[in-house]
């Protein structure tokens, strides 16, 4: 039965091990952007043995390039990018400590595994309200990449930024499980 | 004839650029709340009735519906007894994107080569113009903001003629099936038949700009439309791909004459967020 859940930053194995498919998440605390580009130099970064610009253990990874900030407001319109684009990526990062993944769309199986290996969760935010998410983004600071534009890495500092869990670490996929539930024969 | 100086235009591309981020159409909204009705999932009625609060904010606190605010997609009916002065009539063009980046902060996400540097260019452009010249004096212009999530699930194929009708139909739908969630559901279907490998991209592009409350003026294309819809909210995708029947608003067809050999069909996939504005000089 879906459930709404108040979690914090960072995640621990004990937060996710609550998440289920279907539960609405808001979350609290401190998370960090980053998409194709950035994802990139943090694999480089873990290949190479070298540190990453920000502590990933039980950290949360939002795939977002927001809008430029208009007068007045901490960030711009923020809503998710689509994941997969993210998949070669994500698997390394779990496996330094990444445990959470926030974006939209289905992940593939290689993300799924390591999900369950690494006991970390994707969350998926609604594509398209972009200003919705950014009401729940009370401070925005880029910490790395800054030639990247809307790409760098920015630290966010969230109040109930909603979300639903899509993969859980059990190895359940809301994108599977609606199929499943709503396809008709044509 | 008609003199227009191409300084005119800038301003009006600024606000195009700016109007078509912040407001959404009222057709969209319309069909949203229609398909909202329908909906049987209780997640996916929660997703649209997001969608919605999020484009009546966007309005109200002057924000881009959604960050991805695309490349500016400009279609231009230049009227052939327009006489353009006073400089380069796609530079004017791509300087009212440039200010209507800046000044309504919406996001830049041109990178100015695609594979090997991929360095942001700053502002946005180059916009994708495309002119048509027309009977008349009059300069019609329309931006159509295009985000990269859904471009990437479109799709052309070749099809021969033996596929006929049904071939058509099953590609679109396998089409949306393959995208799932990706292109940001509940989205709208562009297709362009015929033509040429490049014409079939344009008339799907194309397609796109037609009002969702519209269908094929001609009665046997209107059915296609409808058989795909149909098929497309049967897939069971549901908005953001959680389940449920929304999957697509709508299906939009354009379609011009081929080459004996040839059936080309192009998909072109529409997020929610199908934005574009017009304005005549």
């Amino acid at each position: 039965m879906a459930q709404t859940i108040r979690l914090t930053t960072p995640f621990t194995d004990e937060d996710v091990s609550k998440l289920s498919i279907g539960d609405k998440v808001l979350i609290s605390g401190t998370i960090y952007t980053g998409r194709d580009a950035a994802h990139k130099r943090l694999v480089e970064l873990v290949e190479a043995g070298k540190d990453l610009p920000f502590d990933i253990k039980g950290q949360i990874i939002y795939y977002v390039g927001p809008a430029p900030a208009p007068p007045g407001k901490p960030i711009g319109s923020a809503g998710p990018t689509t994941s997969y684009r993210m998949d070669p990526y994500a698997p390394t990062l779990m496996d330094v400590g990444l445990k959470g993944m926030i974006g939209k769309g289905p992940r593939n199986q290689d993300v799924i595994d390591s999900m369950k290996k690494n006991k970390a969760v994707y969350l998926a935010a609604i594509g398209g309200a972009a200003v919705v998410v950014a009401k729940s983004i009370k401070k925005a600071k880029v910490i790395a990449y800054d030639d990247l534009g809307t790409e760098a890495i920015r630290e966010l500092k969230v109040e109930d930024f909603p979300c639903i869990v899509a993969n859980d670490i059990y190895g359940n996929d809301i994108y599977k499980e609606g199929l499943k539930k709503y396809k008709k024969e044509t | 004839m008609r003199e227009i100086n191409v300084k005119e235009i800038i301003p009006v591309v600024k606000k195009l650029c700016i109007d078509a981020n912040y407001y959404i159409g009222e057709d969209v909204l319309n069909k949203i709340k229609e398909f909202y009705e329908k909906e049987e999932s209780t997640t996916a009625k929660e997703v649209l009735s997001i969608i919605l609060e999020n484009y009546e904010l966007a309005a109200k606190e002057k924000m881009p519906s959604c960050q991805d605010t695309g490349v500016a997609v400009i279609f231009v009916e230049l009227g052939q007894d327009v006489h353009l002065v006073g400089g380069d009539f796609y530079e004017a063009i791509n300087e009212g994107v440039r200010q209507g980046y800046k000044d309504g902060y919406l996001r830049k996400s041109i990178v100015d080569d695609p594979i090997i540097d991929r360095v942001n260019t700053k502002d946005n452009t180059p916009a994708l113009i495309y002119t048509d010249i027309v009977p008349g004096e009059h300069i019609k212009i329309t931006v159509a903001p295009k985000g990269g999530g859904s471009e990437n699930m479109s799709e052309i194929k070749m099809m021969k003629a033996a596929d006929g009708i049904e071939g058509v139909v099953d590609f679109v739908v396998d089409r949306v099936s393959r995208s799932g969630g990706n292109p940001c559901p509940p989205i709208v279907v562009g297709v362009g038949l015929g033509g040429n490998f490049e014409q079939s991209a344009l008339l799907a592009k194309k397609a796109l700009l037609r009002p969702l409350n519209e269908s094929h003026p001609e009665e046997k294309w209107a059915k296609i439309e409808k058989e795909i819809l149909e098929k497309v909210n049967k897939l069971g995708i549901g908005p953001q791909g959680f389940g449920g029947r929304t999957t697509a608003l709508g299906v939009s067809i354009m379609y011009k004459p081929c080459h004996i050999a040839s059936m080309p069909v192009a998909v072109n996939i529409q997020c929610h967020a199908a934005r574009h504005k017009s304005a005549v000089i």
